[in-house]
């Protein structure tokens, strides 16, 4: 890993010094996990480009372009305007819920042509941003006091409500999962935590009742897939049965039976990891997830490297958001957590997700190159 | 500022630490838990993704073809051209049906009936329209093709009998498996597989059946097939050859048939060998393959004349006079009389308070053993019956087959009945009556026996030998004939002497001037007959009727008229074939079945099924055996 030095201590970076000082190495990792993502649409389409694998190519050119962007925009533009851009993303969302309710049925996405934009996909990204913002500015002695947690707390609510009404669980869990990782890095005490999550126990008969039937039903099933294994539990089964199958070495590129004679639901989405798990087998998974690993160690050790708080938050904010997509998706494949409906980042179909998780990066990788910005608690510089 | 975000540093470093820690814990989950499902459980997975994956389809073998002794064909397999349709490949199931419609007839029962499959099955599977197309419709449809999409012509086999009723008893039918017959053989759940239901169709099924071959396929999530992985043809069910002549048999048959219920038997007499077996009315055995209507079958139950029992093997009928050749030799045996033994009948006999009655009004006055049989003086028989006793009588009549199977192979024989004195005891708890033994003497009573078992003890007195009667000769496997073994009848334990007096006395019966058979004997020099006549009463003749004066047959409702009896054997020189003639309510005897015995034994020497040399399979085979 190439952390090279800081071009400069002082004066503003020039363009060029920036995209020097972007993670190119990182940049490559995503580049190798989206071919594999490829490679694994094409099979699902049976040696086909189409319908999948070459949308999916685009819009990973796209999302390179717009990361690389990110990268290189002032870091204290991004904090000036964090809160802008997570109420944008909170309009967005409650736009598509007012949407659902005037009667176009339970939609999470708005159509923008080339790319199906969910709201909730961006709301990851700027929950961060927002979050990372109000962190920065609170003194340690400001993050002690419960009524200083108020409003990074409804931050979360607000947006986690909405998705749930939708409702997408799966989303819902990764947002209070994500703010969990920056209040926790922000210096929340671990009391706290504990008291929430007691909190969150005792509310949990009130929330099964919110459910929906096949919320209940998919939680059911995970407790007991085998107890219906023809209907609900299905999906698990034949996951679990696709994996197994697979073996230490896979029965080969294109060669899954599972996936390639249908009895594995979803395979170009939730559950493409199977689908790469039962053709290439536990060394191929293994492989898989060493470059996630990989990605995350650069994400530590870039947040580690940056000296304002702002920056290192959103840094393992966002590191935080991939690591949870890729625990959630890979434990639901194989029958460790119920199907909640999260996909494998980078690899599965699906354009916001993977956009959404680029621009991240590309605040990763901007936190990187003014990793010796100092900024004040309120977002002048402090040079 | 700088204090405070150094602190703040070194807080969000060791958390960032622990927050690591934990990503890589909750990662080693992941990784123990691909490890438990894809190394330590592969195997297992493995297993349900092939059966998940494998669908083994079961290809029927064809059912072996049932012969006679010459290798003609009395059960084959036809192609059965029948019309599906793919509802997948229609552009409209509705529009297809109605082309379909005006070259073959629809009806409209058989039009719910698909329409209701197509709903219920997936739009890949075939669904039967029609089975049994004729040569004109196959064309008609063929040729219209291209305007009946989703229309398929499609063969398949089917059991067809050449021969129809004539020999349905011994075929049997094959029909649809029901639940009873299911017995795990996967071959049985297949639809449309028939299996014998009776007859020897259901006695050598399984050798008939053959071995099913099957088909690997390989299928996805919805069941349609993808490709075949391998294949592995069935063999083919063994054919049965029969020991049946068939023309002998489409004679007897033809000879019974204006009979309203009748049945014959014709055995080899040395081995045993069925020739015939006709027992009318029959049934048409391919009716049960395409499957009867409720009404049809309905009209089968329900015939008075019970064209599902073979009477031949299953009818129980008292034997009357063709059993006093058993209670002759009982007396012999046992010393109770000799063949010289002179009774007198005056037409009644009294015991107690009761009187026997000869059938001969006012007597026969003196006869000896030969005399009695000849002319089947009941006088005589009730009185040496007397002197014997009805167990030893019984006994000789178990050494000459009666009263127990006779063994052969076919399913529902019935047993017939011999009563003791022990058995009545036994059975009804009531101690057997001195008169009952006199109503034994002329085989009535509570005496039972069937067509065949009457053949069996013919061909046991002409022969002499313990001879088991058997209609299978063996099975052709793969084209190599391998006869059943059938042990070598031992002899009958009765004296020579003896069994000379009753064969004399049944020669008499046709070849003297006083026989009650003399006008249906064989005059063709060296082919004579042997035989006795029997009536068998059906109903109890009452004491006014008596006096005044007994009603003949033809003036009795049919089914108060005697059972007509008749049992021969031939040549009488040198005995070989041997035959029982029943017609139920027939009337007499003589008049009756000893006619048409004639027919059948005269048409059986012309034809001496027994001495087939020429195209006989299991014969030259034997040959060839032999010099090898």
């Amino acid at each position: 890993m190439n952390l090279g030095h800081a071009a400069a201590d002082d004066g503003p970076l020039t363009l060029g010094q920036k995209l020097w000082q972007i993670s190119w190495s990182l940049i490559f990792l995503l580049v190798a996990l989206a071919l594999i993502g490829l490679a694994m649409l094409y099979s699902a389409a049976s040696g086909q480009w189409e319908p999948w694998a070459v949308r999916q190519a685009i819009r990973f050119g796209i999302g390179v372009v717009l990361m690389v962007a990110v990268a290189v925009t002032d870091i204290r533009i991004w904090m000036r305007y964090a809160y802008l851009l997570y109420f944008l993303a909170l309009v967005l969302l409650i736009g598509v819920e007012v949407m659902g309710e005037i009667g176009m049925g339970a939609q999470r996405w708005i159509n923008l042509g080339f790319i199906q934009l969910q709201p909730s996909e961006i709301m990851k990204i700027t929950l961060v941003l927002a979050l990372a913002r109000y962190f920065h500015g609170a003194t340690m002695e400001e993050v002690a006091r419960p009524a200083h947690l108020i409003a990074p707390f409804v931050m979360l609510a607000a947006p986690a409500a909405l998705v749930l009404r939708q409702p997408d669980l799966g989303t819902a869990i990764m947002l209070a999962m994500t703010a969990g990782v920056i209040f926790f890095l922000a210096g929340v005490k671990a009391w706290k935590f504990g008291l929430a999550l007691g909190a969150g126990l005792a509310a949990l008969p009130v929330a099964w009742s919110f459910l929906h039937g096949y919320q209940k039903m998919r939680i059911l099933t995970f407790l007991d897939p085998e107890s219906d294994p023809l209907g609900a539990g299905y999906h698990i089964l034949q996951s679990k049965i696709a994996l197994g199958s697979g073996g230490l070495f896979g029965k080969g590129y294109m060669h899954g039976t599972q996936s390639h004679l249908n009895f594995l639901p979803e395979k170009q989405t939730d559950f493409i990891f199977t689908m790469l798990a039962e053709e290439f087998g536990m060394v191929g998974g293994l492989i898989l997830i060493g470059i996630y690993v990989l990605v995350l160690i650069y994400g530590f050790a870039i947040a580690l490297r940056v000296r304002n708080q702002f920056g290192r938050l959103v840094a393992l904010g966002v590191v935080g958001t991939f690591f949870f997509y890729i625990f959630i998706n890979i434990a639901m494949v194989m029958g460790l957590v119920p199907v909640v409906g999260v996909p494998l980042p980078m690899i599965s179909y699906g354009g916001t997700a993977m956009l959404s998780l680029m621009i991240g990066f590309g605040f990763v990788m901007c936190a990187y190159v003014h990793r010796d910005v100092r900024i004040g608690r309120h977002g002048s510089a402090d040079g | 500022m700088y204090r405070e975000d150094s602190s703040r540093y070194k807080l969000f470093s060791r958390r960032a630490a622990i927050l690591g820690g934990l990503q890589a814990t909750l990662l080693s989950v992941l990784v123990g838990r691909m490890y438990q499902l894809q190394v330590l459980e592969s195997k297992r997975y493995r297993l349900l993704a092939e059966e998940n994956r494998i669908n083994m389809r079961l290809l029927p073998p064809q059912r072996g073809r049932i012969l006679d002794r010459a290798g003609l064909p009395l059960a084959v397999n036809r192609e059965n051209y029948r019309v599906v349709l793919i509802a997948e490949r229609t552009r409209d199931v509705e529009a297809s049906l109605d082309k379909l419609g005006q070259l073959i007839p629809i009806p409209d029962h058989d039009r719910r009936r698909i329409m209701r499959e197509i709903k219920r099955r997936r739009s890949f599977v075939p669904v039967t329209i029609r089975e049994n197309l004729d040569w004109g419709q196959v064309s008609r449809i063929e040729v219209n093709a291209p305007d009946l999409p989703g229309i398929v012509i499609d063969v398949g086999q089917s059991r067809e009998y050449p021969q129809g009723a004539d020999a349905s008893h011994i075929l049997g039918y094959v029909a649809a498996v029901s639940e009873q017959d299911v017995t795990g053989e996967p071959l049985l759940e297949l639809p449309g597989f028939r299996i014998g239901k009776s007859g020897v169709e259901k006695i050598y099924d399984l050798k008939l059946r053959g071995k099913a071959g099957n088909s690997q396929l390989e299928v996805n999530a919805l069941g349609r097939v993808i490709r075949e992985l391998s294949r592995q043809e069935g063999q083919a069910g063994d054919d049965v050859a029969l020991t049946v002549d068939l023309g002998l048999q489409n004679f007897a048959v033809e000879k019974l048939r204006d009979r309203r219920s009748a049945a014959a038997v014709v055995l080899d007499a040395r081995t045993g060998a069925v020739l015939a077996l006709a027992s009318v009315p029959g049934y048409d055995p391919n009716a049960f393959n395409i499957g009867l209507t409720r009404a049809e079958w309905q009209s089968i139950v329900h015939d008075p004349h019970t064209p599902l029992t073979n009477k031949a093997i299953a009818g129980h009928y008292a034997p009357g006079s063709t059993f006093k050749m058993m209670v002759a030799l009982a007396a012999l045996e046992k010393g109770a009389a000799t063949a010289d033994t002179r009774v007198f009948c005056r037409g009644v006999t009294q015991l107690g308070n009761a009187r026997f009655h000869c059938w001969k009004k006012h007597g026969h006055g003196w006869l000896d053993m030969r005399g009695a049989i000849q002319q089947s003086c009941d006088s005589y028989f009730y009185e040496i019956a007397k002197r014997v006793g009805v167990d030893n009588i019984a006994d000789m009549a178990r050494r000459f087959g009666l009263g127990a199977d006779t063994g052969i192979d076919l399913p529902g024989e019935k047993a017939g009945l011999i009563p003791t004195t022990a058995w009545k005891k036994r059975a009804l708890g009531v101690a057997w009556q001195g008169g009952e033994t006199l109503v034994a003497g002329i085989g009535q009573g509570f005496i039972l026996t069937t067509p065949l078992q009457l053949a069996v003890m013919t061909a046991r007195l002409a022969s002499g030998k313990a001879v088991k009667p058997h209609i299978v000769r063996g099975v052709i496997s793969g084209g190599v004939a391998k006869p059943i073994e059938i042990p070598e009848p031992g002899p009958i334990k009765v004296s020579k002497e003896a069994m000379r007096v009753v064969t004399d006395g049944m020669n008499a019966v046709v070849n003297s001037d006083r026989g009650t058979a003399r006008g249906s004997r064989i005059k063709r020099t060296g082919w004579e007959m042997a035989g006795k006549t029997g009536t068998s009463q059906v109903r109890r003749i009452s004491k006014h009727e008596r006096d005044t004066r007994v009603l003949k047959n033809e003036e009795r409702p049919w089914e108060e008229r005697d059972h007509a009896l008749f049992v021969a054997f031939a040549p009488v020189s040198k005995p070989r074939y041997a035959i029982a003639v029943l017609v139920e309510h027939g009337g007499g005897g003589s008049a009756v079945a000893a006619p048409i015995a004639h027919d059948i034994l005269l048409e059986t020497l012309k034809r001496d099924p027994s001495g087939y040399g020429d195209g006989d399979r299991f014969a030259e085979d034997g040959a060839k055996d032999r010099k090898a």
